[in-house]
């Protein structure tokens, strides 16, 4: 559900194989000015193949690691309909996962090579994972909100100039609406319940709403490669342009329910539009872009150990698969 | 990390009989069974799917984007397969 542009360091040299000529990129760009896709085998500028892989691997750790928050409420589900509805989730977030790497891999990236730059850190994934799930509302929160600013990333995403890319993001989007409803759905019934349920809904979003903002990436000042990504037609739009949308449309959301959004400066003007806000606190972003948000280290280590207790079933996996292939050619 | 990664598999899914297989993604897997079982829980999870092929990636031999034009070039001058090439007069019916 996630990608942020954050990390788009991509200096991405054009050029280092030194076989890019003009020509050959005045032809690309010109497939991509007439809304041709782009795809895999296809030539393409090795930037452009660089801020993809960059872009879709981050996107994809972003829907594993987001297994992780809400994993943690799996077994302390209220009700059984409600339980069923998280494995749902959750499960949806793995395959997302697994359509977006199956996408990178177009590109001629390896799964393992991508999962080893996660692991070790080199690879980034959303902010919003590392904020922790402390009450049952933070699950109806990060439905709401989280996979309600994934969806206003993604829609765009869907028309991206790369074709299995594109092709991963409608399946993805198709799933993201069921996640965003049973969010709002779930706030509101705690809305709708006693002062203290409704309390716990408050505080979920006080403590989601600014990280959901984050989401959106950079204000588009400080978004150094948007420009390069926009006439790629990688990226549709602003990362200001999508979090004011976000906004518009989340703010009478709240109000539906009853709940207040935690900025004193949020008010609608009535000229634009639009509704303006408070700024928000980069210094956070950044530091849990850096890997010091309240849970990175928890996440990382959990991720961790789950690719190393993995490994022996993945070893057998493969061993049983080479014993019967070689008993079927005895045969 | 594995040691080894296990082979890809492209993943094709017939969405209702009467459609043809249409190709969905990849998948990882050890061997073709368990290909078979990864594709149905990565690509079906909401019935997508009344039928499923999946092939080792290895295995599919693909015409070359750099050669497109070449490629398809015996097509291009052959404008008489086409019913449009045929002038018939507006009088007749039926053709």
């Amino acid at each position: 559900m996630y990608t942020q542009g954050l990390d788009q360091s991509g200096k991405g040299d054009p050029g280092a194989r030194g076989e890019e000529t003009a020509a050959q990129l005045d032809v690309f760009q010109a497939r991509i000015d007439a809304e041709e896709k782009i795809e895999a085998k296809d030539w393409m500028p090795e930037a452009y193949r660089r801020t993809l892989i960059r872009q879709i691997s981050q996107h994809a750790h972003s829907e594993i690691i987001g297994m992780q928050p809400e994993g943690n409420w799996l077994t302390r589900a209220p009700t059984l309909k409600r339980k069923a509805i998280l494995l749902a989730k959750v499960q949806d977030e793995a395959g997302h996962g697994l359509y977006l790497y199956s996408a990178a891999e177009t590109l001629g990236v390896s799964r393992d090579e991508m999962v080893g730059d996660l692991l070790s850190g080199k690879a980034k994934y959303s902010s919003i994972f590392n904020y922790p799930t402390l009450t049952w509302a933070d699950i109806g929160a990060i439905g709401w909100l989280v996979d309600g600013a994934a969806i206003m990333n993604q829609i765009p995403l869907c028309r991206c100039s790369y074709g299995p890319y594109s092709r991963a993001m409608v399946r993805v989007c198709k799933e993201e609406s069921f996640h965003q409803r049973q969010g709002y759905e779930l706030m509101l019934t705690l809305c709708r319940g006693t002062a203290e349920q409704k309390a716990m809904a408050q505080d979920a979003l006080n403590r989601f709403w600014w990280p959901a903002l984050m989401m959106f990436g950079p204000n588009d000042a400080s978004s150094s490669h948007s420009a390069q990504s926009m006439a790629w037609k990688i990226k549709r739009f602003s990362n200001d342009e999508l979090r004011q949308k976000f906004i518009d449309v989340t703010v009478p959301q709240a109000e539906f329910l009853g709940l207040t959004v935690p900025d004193d400066k949020l008010t609608f003007n009535k000229e634009s539009g639009h509704y303006e806000h408070s700024d928000i606190d980069w210094q956070e972003f950044f530091d849990v872009i850096a890997g010091n948000g309240p849970c990175n280290k928890q996440r990382m280590a959990k991720r961790r150990k789950a690719q190393d207790d993995g490994a022996w079933v993945r070893e057998a996996a493969r061993a049983h698969a080479e014993k019967k292939a070689a008993r079927s050619a005895a045969a | 990390m594995s040691k080894q990664e296990w082979p890809l598999y492209e993943v094709f899914i017939r969405s209702h009989s009467g459609l043809s297989h249409r190709h969905a993604g990849s998948v990882h897997a050890a061997d073709d069974e368990m290909a078979l079982s990864n594709a149905r829980d990565t690509y079906t999870r909401r019935s997508e799917g009344v039928s499923i092929w999946v092939v080792r990636s290895d295995q599919i031999i693909a015409s070359d984007p750099a050669e497109t034009a070449a490629f398809f070039e015996p097509a291009e001058d052959k404008i008489y397969r086409h019913p449009t090439f045929y002038e018939i007069p507006d009088e007749v019916e039926n053709l």
